[in-house]
C-alpha cells in the first residue's frame, strides 16, 4: 500500500462532512457568498501534506482528527456508519471522533474491489471492501505504532492501542495518534499485517449509532437536490413521452411572458425551462407548446411488450448452470409447469432525479447524489465536450438510490442545459417526469418445469427470460448469452435438487429502457422459485416448511434460519378464515435469510398484511441494528411492489405519473415486522437489498395458503382473490 | 410581491409570485433546504411544514396564502419542547434511512403529538399515513411517535 496517496485528482470541492461532539456528523463550511443562499460545503483542496495518510481511506492530522474517505455512497443504507466502523476497528480509533468525507470520483482508489469501478449497488460494499478496510486500518493501526515504538525504543509488540492512543504498559507512557501522525508518516507500511481476531471487535457487531442520521432530523443534511450556489437558475424538463420520440416545434412565447422565467432550451428529445427558481421555470414549462415527433413508437402498448417476451421465453436460451441429467429428471416422477410474470417497475427515489451544474467554456463542475461517481465523470465529460479531468464531481447523500442512480442520464441532461446556461444550473426532475422517464426495472417471465418424487424435486428446469441490463451497463456480466444478474439465486437456489437445468433468454422489450431496481436478478428468481415451492409442495401433499426442510440438508445456514423464521412466526399454529402464512427462503446478496408472510384476504380480495417474521443468517452482522433496519425497509419496498407496483405503456407512452397512480404502501397498511439477527462467525453477507427480495414470495404463498388461488404475476390482482372468483 | 413570513420565530421578507408555493419559496428563495420537494401535488408530505402549528403540504400552499403567519420548518422545529423530543426519538429508535422523507415525517409526528400527546394506532394512521417513506421506515416511525409520547412533557 503506497504510501500519503492524494485523494483528490485536482478535485477542488467536495462536501466534507464533519464529526462534532458525540459522533456528530456536521457539515464542516457554510460560506456566506453574497446574499444568495449557499449551502455548499466548500474545502480546500485535499492536501495530506502534515497529515497521516497511509492509504486512501485514512487521515489521521497533528490536532488528532481522524477523518475516514467513504468509497461507497450513502443512500439510507447506513453503510458510511458500517464503513466507518471497521475502518475504525482495525485501526482502534476513538468512534466518537471520527470525520466522513464523500470520495471523490477516481476508480483507481476508491473503485469497488468487486466491480473494478467505482459503483454502490448489488449489496456489496461491505462484502466487497470487508478485508480492504480492515488491512487499511490495521496497516495504519501499526504505522502509529511503530512511530511510537521508535520514540520510546520499545519493542512494537509491547505496545497496545485504543480510543486513538498508543500505550506502553511497561513504562506508563502513552501517545496519541495526533501527537505520532507526522512520525508515522515516515514508517514503512508492514506487510502481511496481522488483522484482529473477531473475538477482540469492540466496534463491530455492536448497534453503534448512525453517524449520518442527526443532521436528518433538522434540516440540515445536504442531498444532491439542495446543492445551493451563488448566482445559481433552476431549470426543469419535459422529454418526449413517447419512448425514442423528439421535440419536433416549440412555440415559447407564452412562457417567455412569465415572470421568472429566463431561457428555453430544446434539446434533442426534451425541452427545458430555466428560471430564477423552481417555480418560473415549472410554470414556464407548463405554458410550452411542443408539438413531437412520435417517431415509431407512438403505437406501443404493454400487450405488445408481453406478447414478445411470451414468444421470446417459448424458446430454448443460453445455458446457465446444469447438474445431473435434466432430461433423465424431468421423466421421472410427477411434473408439474408454470410460468410467472412480473411488471416494469419505476424506482420512485424520494428525492426526485436532479443535478446542478456549472458549464463553461473549458470546466465542468456537478453536484448530485450518485452510486457512480467516475461514471458520471466520463458521461458529463462526453457531453460537456471536455477532458475527464476538467470535470469535478462533487457526491452527496442520496434521497434513496434503488439503482436508479447507477445511470448517469439525469447528469448528462443537466449537462446539455448547462451549456446553454451562464453560471451554475439545478435542474429538477418533477415527479410525473421522473416516473415517465425512468430506467425501468425490466418485464421477467420465468418458466418452470419440475418432477416430483417421494416427495422432493428429482428434475428442475429453469428458464429466466428477460433484459440483460449487464449487457448494456457491465458487458463483463453478460457472457455467452448468460446475464450473471439475471440468473443470479436460480443457478444457486437453496435446495438440493439432483437434476438441475437454468436458462437465461435475453428479450430486450421494445423501446423502453430498463435498468437495475433493488434487489435485481434476485427479486425475479426468488419469487418465481419460492412460488412454484409452494405449488410444489402442495402437490406432494406437505406444508410448505416441512417440504423445503428435506431439500436443506446439505444447507445448514438456510436449514437454522427457516427453522428459526417457522418458530417465530408461529408457523403451523392455527390462523381465522382468509388468513395465511407463506414462507420464502433466498440464497441473495450472500446472506441466508427465511421469511414468513401472515396476511389476510378480505371477501373483495383487498389483502391486509398482518405481520412478517424475518430470520437472517448474514455472516457477521457490522452493525447489527442497520441489519434489522434494512430488512424492515426492505420488506416493505417489495410488499409495495407486489401489492401496488406496474408501469404500464400505451401509445409509447409511460401511464403512471405521480403517487397517486404509481402506489407506495403507507404507515396505516404496514404490518408488525419483526428480524431475528443470527449470530455468525462467517464473513459478511450483502443486506441492502434482502428485504425486498424475501417479502413478495412469501407474500403471495400467504394469499395462496389463505384462499387457494395459485397468483403468477405480480402486481397482485385483487380481482382473482375476491370471494367467488376463481383463477 | 412583497411578501412577510415568520419562519421559525424570525420575520422574512422576500419578492415572490402571490401563487408560488411555499416550499419553492422555502428552498430556491430563503435557501431553507431542509423542507423537501417530493411530489408537488400533496401525495407524499415530504414538504410538510406547520403554519400556525398545523401541518400543511408546503407544496401546493400558494405563499400569498400565508402572509403574516408563523410558519415553523424543519429547521425550527427543534426548538418546541414537542419538536425535541420526536427528534430525539427518532434518533434513539434509529428511524432514519436515507432521510429525505423525515423532514416531512418529524413535522407530522411533531403536529400530532401537539394536538394528541398520547396517540393510539389510529391516530398515528390518520396522522401519518400522507407522508410516505420508500425507505419503508413505517415500523420504527410508530414506535418513535409513541416514545416521544411516553417521555415527560417538558
Amino acid at each position: 500500500m503506497a504510501i500519503a496517496q492524494k485523494i483528490s485528482d485536482g478535485v477542488s470541492r467536495r462536501a466534507l462532512l464533519t464529526g462534532g461532539l458525540a459522533g456528530g456528523f456536521l457539515i464542516a463550511f457554510h460560506l456566506p457568498v453574497g446574499a444568495a443562499p449557499v449551502n455548499e460545503p466548500v474545502q480546500p483542496p485535499d492536501d495530506t501534506a502534515g497529515k497521516f495518510a497511509p492509504n486512501a481511506l485514512i487521515r489521521i492530522d497533528p490536532a488528532g482528527t481522524t477523518t475516514l474517505v467513504m468509497p461507497q455512497v450513502e443512500m439510507g443504507q447506513g453503510v458510511y456508519t458500517s464503513i466507518s466502523m471497521i475502518l475504525a476497528e482495525e485501526l482502534d480509533a476513538d468512534f466518537a471522533q471520527v470525520v466522513l468525507e464523500h470520495a471523490p470520483p477516481s476508480d483507481k482508489l476508491y473503485g469497488n474491489p468487486m466491480f473494478g469501478i467505482q459503483a454502490t449497488g448489488n449489496s456489496n460494499s461491505i462484502r466487497a471492501w470487508w478485508p480492504h478496510l480492515r488491512t487499511a486500518g490495521a496497516t495504519a493501526r501499526a504505522m502509529l505504532v511503530q512511530a511510537a515504538a521508535k520514540q520510546w525504543q520499545v519493542d512494537p509488540a509491547s505496545c497496545t492501542t485504543a480510543n486513538s492512543e498508543v500505550t506502553h504498559k511497561e513504562s506508563g507512557r502513552t501517545l496519541s495518534y495526533g501527537a505520532l501522525a507526522l512520525a508515522a508518516s515516515s514508517e514503512v507500511p508492514p506487510k502481511d499485517v496481522p488483522l484482529k481476531d473477531p473475538k477482540d471487535f469492540v466496534l463491530i457487531g455492536k448497534p453503534l449509532k448512525r453517524l449520518d442520521t442527526p443532521d436528518k432530523t433538522n434540516g440540515k443534511a445536504v442531498y444532491g437536490i439542495d446543492a445551493m450556489l451563488p448566482n445559481m437558475k433552476f431549470a426543469t424538463l419535459k422529454t418526449c413521452p413517447v419512448f425514442g420520440g423528439k421535440v419536433a416545434k416549440v412555440d415559447d412565447a407564452a412562457a417567455r411572458k412569465i415572470p421568472g422565467v429566463q431561457k428555453v432550451v430544446v434539446s434533442d428529445d426534451f425541452v427545458a425551462v430555466v428560471g430564477d427558481h423552481m417555480w418560473a421555470a415549472k410554470k414556464g414549462l407548463d405554458a410550452l407548446v411542443i408539438d413531437w415527433d412520435e417517431g415509431p413508437n407512438a403505437g406501443l402498448t404493454s400487450s405488445d411488450i408481453w406478447q414478445d417476451l411470451r414468444a421470446a421465453s417459448a424458446k430454448d436460451g443460453a445455458v446457465a448452470k446444469s447438474v445431473g441429467d435434466i432430461d433423465k429428471g424431468l421423466a421421472t416422477g410427477d411434473l408439474l409447469e408454470a410460468a410467472y410474470e412480473l411488471p416494469f417497475l419505476a424506482h420512485a427515489t424520494m428525492e426526485p432525479i436532479n443535478a446542478t451544474v456549472h458549464v463553461t467554456a473549458d470546466a465542468c463542475e456537478i453536484w448530485t447524489g450518485t452510486q457512480v461517481m467516475t461514471r458520471v465523470q466520463s458521461e458529463a465529460a462526453k457531453a460537456a465536450g471536455l477532458p475527464v479531468d476538467k470535470v469535478i464531481v462533487n457526491n452527496h447523500l442520496l434521497g434513496g438510490g434503488f439503482g436508479r442512480k447507477l445511470e448517469a442520464d439525469m447528469v448528462v441532461k443537466a449537462v446539455l442545459i448547462g451549456k446553454q446556461v451562464d453560471g451554475p444550473v439545478k435542474v429538477v426532475w418533477t415527479r410525473e417526469e421522473d416516473i415517465q422517464h425512468d430506467v425501468y426495472r425490466p418485464v421477467y417471465r420465468d418458466t418452470i418445469a419440475a418432477t416430483l418424487s417421494d416427495g422432493k424435486i428429482v428434475g428442475w428446469k429453469y428458464r429466466v427470460s428477460g433484459s440483460s441490463i449487464m449487457a448494456r451497463w457491465f458487458p463483463a456480466g453478460f457472457q455467452k448469452g448468460v446475464d450473471i444478474d439475471g440468473v443470479d439465486s436460480a443457478i444457486d437456489i437453496p435446495y438440493d435438487i439432483p437434476n438441475l437445468h437454468v436458462e437465461f433468454v435475453r428479450a430486450e422489450p421494445k423501446a423502453v429502457p430498463t435498468g437495475f431496481w433493488r434487489g435485481v436478478g434476485p427479486n425475479n428468481n426468488v419469487f418465481a422459485i419460492e412460488c412454484f415451492m409452494d405449488e410444489l409442495a402442495k402437490k406432494a401433499g406437505k406444508d410448505p416448511v416441512d417440504f423445503r426442510r428435506g431439500m436443506l440438508a446439505k444447507t445448514p445456514r438456510f436449514l437454522a434460519a427457516l427453522n428459526l423464521a417457522a418458530e417465530k412466526s408461529g408457523w403451523g399454529e392455527k390462523l381465522p378464515a382468509r388468513v395465511g402464512r407463506g414462507v420464502s427462503v433466498q440464497p441473495s446478496f450472500a446472506s441466508f435469510i427465511a421469511t414468513v408472510v401472515e396476511a389476510e384476504i378480505d371477501e373483495q380480495g383487498e389483502v391486509k398484511l398482518r405481520r412478517v417474521t424475518c430470520a437472517v443468517d448474514t455472516g457477521i452482522a457490522v452493525n447489527p441494528d442497520t441489519v434489522m433496519a434494512q430488512l424492515e425497509g426492505g420488506l416493505i419496498f417489495g410488499l409495495t411492489a407486489a401489492l401496488y407496483g406496474e408501469v404500464t405503456i400505451d401509445k409509447g407512452r409511460v401511464q403512471q405519473s405521480n403517487f397517486n397512480d404509481y402506489r407506495m404502501l403507507r404507515i396505516d397498511q404496514a404490518p408488525r415486522i419483526e428480524v431475528h439477527v443470527i449470530k455468525s462467525g462467517e464473513a459478511p453477507g450483502g443486506i441492502g437489498e434482502t428485504g425486498v427480495t424475501a417479502g413478495p414470495p412469501a407474500l403471495r404463498n400467504a394469499i395462496y395458503a389463505a384462499t387457494g388461488v395459485a397468483l403468477r404475476r405480480l402486481p397482485i390482482d385483487r380481482t382473482l382473490l375476491a370471494v367467488g372468483r376463481k383463477s | 410581491m412583497a411578501t412577510t413570513l415568520t419562519i421559525n420565530g424570525e420575520p422574512k421578507s422576500f419578492d415572490a409570485p402571490a401563487d408560488m408555493p411555499l416550499l419553492w419559496v422555502l428552498r430556491d428563495i430563503l435557501g431553507m433546504t431542509g423542507t423537501k420537494f417530493g411530489c408537488g401535488i400533496a401525495q407524499c408530505g415530504a414538504c410538510t411544514v406547520h403554519v400556525d402549528g398545523k401541518p400543511v403540504r408546503s407544496c401546493m400552499l400558494p405563499v400569498g396564502l400565508v402572509q403574516n403567519r408563523a410558519v415553523t420548518t424543519i429547521e425550527g422545529v427543534g426548538a418546541t419542547p414537542v419538536g425535541a423530543k420526536v427528534q430525539k426519538a427518532w434518533l434513539d429508535l434509529e428511524v432514519i434511512q436515507c432521510g429525505y422523507c423525515q423532514s416531512g415525517q418529524i413535522m407530522s409526528a411533531a403536529a400530532l403529538l401537539a394536538a394528541t400527546p398520547n396517540p393510539d394506532d389510529s391516530d398515528i394512521d390518520a396522522a401519518m399515513a400522507g407522508n410516505i417513506c420508500r425507505c419503508g421506515t413505517y415500523v420504527r416511525i410508530r414506535a418513535a411517535i409513541k416514545k416521544a409520547a411516553s417521555q415527560r412533557q417538558s
